[in-house]
């Protein structure tokens, strides 16, 4: 890394207000009017479109120090998906999601 | 009532968040390790992750100034990472946006993956929810993931390299966003929102910037609230 300390604190304070104004944007412009139903019905959506495409290629990306994808993990990205959506329950989903990377990597050595 | 209902949801807010420690605390440490390893110092590792709070854009950013890129490139493709933060904010403004300032100050700047999801799905489910019990949730989630999430990256920054990689640490971070996602698929227009989503970013994922990421997820919106829309039509029909 050949950054100045200057550029390392120019980065983490940009980085921190930025960040601060995409999470304050609507919070912060819009108050307490009300949102037209068209903009909510897409919003009720938010979180099931944003997830996947930010989970898929964590997911096919090869382990580090690895140069492809790892079976294991895509088994154990199935097992928290079929876990959580059948138990609607989170830690149900990440036990058994852990529990299968960890168990398939101990049997495979 | 009025008076014991917040303490009641702020509660049942750290008693909801809690199972995600599980989850903040090695994604802090994987941070705290990768920080420390790329260069940085102790003071300028906890001041990005106290100024930022946000696991996946402070990994994009050490990544890219491991390789030296400009300055303008490790801001941009940062931030690109959290504009879905835009969409926690517009979701979170009907159940929020009537909070006093100075509040919706604090709540934006700890509107993270965790504080937003639980937050939006207690909301949804509970519609006659008074604004302070909302506020009063909200605040509960995030009692225990922000400072978690603080302490962690301290701990990784302190061990630094002495965490294997075997241990599988970094593939926690997918794991969490599908335990978060799963209980969440409860409509046939949320699985397809997420299968388009899912369609879209394997399609566009040479873009540049984590670009798929934005169009990934826009798509998935309106695939998802077209949907909404047919089935309500659907139902209305005689």
């Amino acid at each position: 890394m050949n950054y100045s300390s200057g550029e390392i604190w120019l980065i983490i304070a940009v980085l921190g207000v930025g960040t601060f104004l995409i999470r304050f944007s609507f919070l912060g412009l819009i108050g307490d009017r009300p949102l037209a139903p068209w903009v909510l019905r897409h919003l009720r959506y938010t979180a099931v479109a944003i997830l996947p495409a930010m989970v898929t290629p964590l997911i096919l990306a090869p382990p580090p120090g690895d140069d492809s994808a790892d079976p294991i993990r895509i088994a154990a990205a199935g097992a928290a998906l079929a876990a959580g959506y059948l138990t609607k329950n989170a830690i149900w989903a990440m036990a058994a999601g852990m529990g299968t990377l960890l168990g398939l990597g101990w049997l495979v050595g | 009532m009025s008076t014991t209902s917040p303490k009641t949801a702020y509660r049942r807010g750290v008693l909801n968040a809690l199972p995600f420690s599980f989850v903040v605390v090695p994604f802090g440490l994987i941070f705290g390790v990768v920080a420390i390893e790329a260069g940085l110092d102790m003071v300028q590792t906890m001041g990005m992750t106290i100024l930022v709070i946000a696991g996946a854009s402070q990994l994009t950013a050490l990544q890219l100034m491991t390789e030296n890129a400009p300055v303008w490139v490790v801001l941009a493709s940062a931030l690109a990472v959290n504009l879905r933060m835009a969409m926690y904010s517009a979701s979170l403004a009907p159940f929020l946006g009537p909070a006093p300032l100075w509040q919706r100050i604090f709540i934006a700047y700890m509107n993270v993956d965790q504080t937003y999801a639980l937050s939006n799905q207690e909301f949804e489910e509970r519609p006659n929810q008074t604004l302070a019990e909302r506020i009063a949730f909200f605040w509960g989630t995030a009692t225990p993931i922000i400072p978690l999430w603080i302490g962690a990256s301290y701990l990784g920054a302190l061990v630094g390299a002495a965490i294997p990689p075997e241990y599988g640490l970094d593939f926690a971070v997918p794991i969490a966003f599908l335990a978060i996602l799963g209980p969440a698929l409860r409509t046939v227009a949320h699985v397809g929102a997420a299968f388009a989503s899912v369609v879209v970013a394997v399609l566009l994922a040479g873009l540049p910037w984590n670009l798929w990421l934005l169009i990934a997820g826009l798509a998935g919106m309106i695939v998802g609230a077209e949907i909404e829309r047919r089935v309500d039509r659907a139902k209305a029909a005689p």
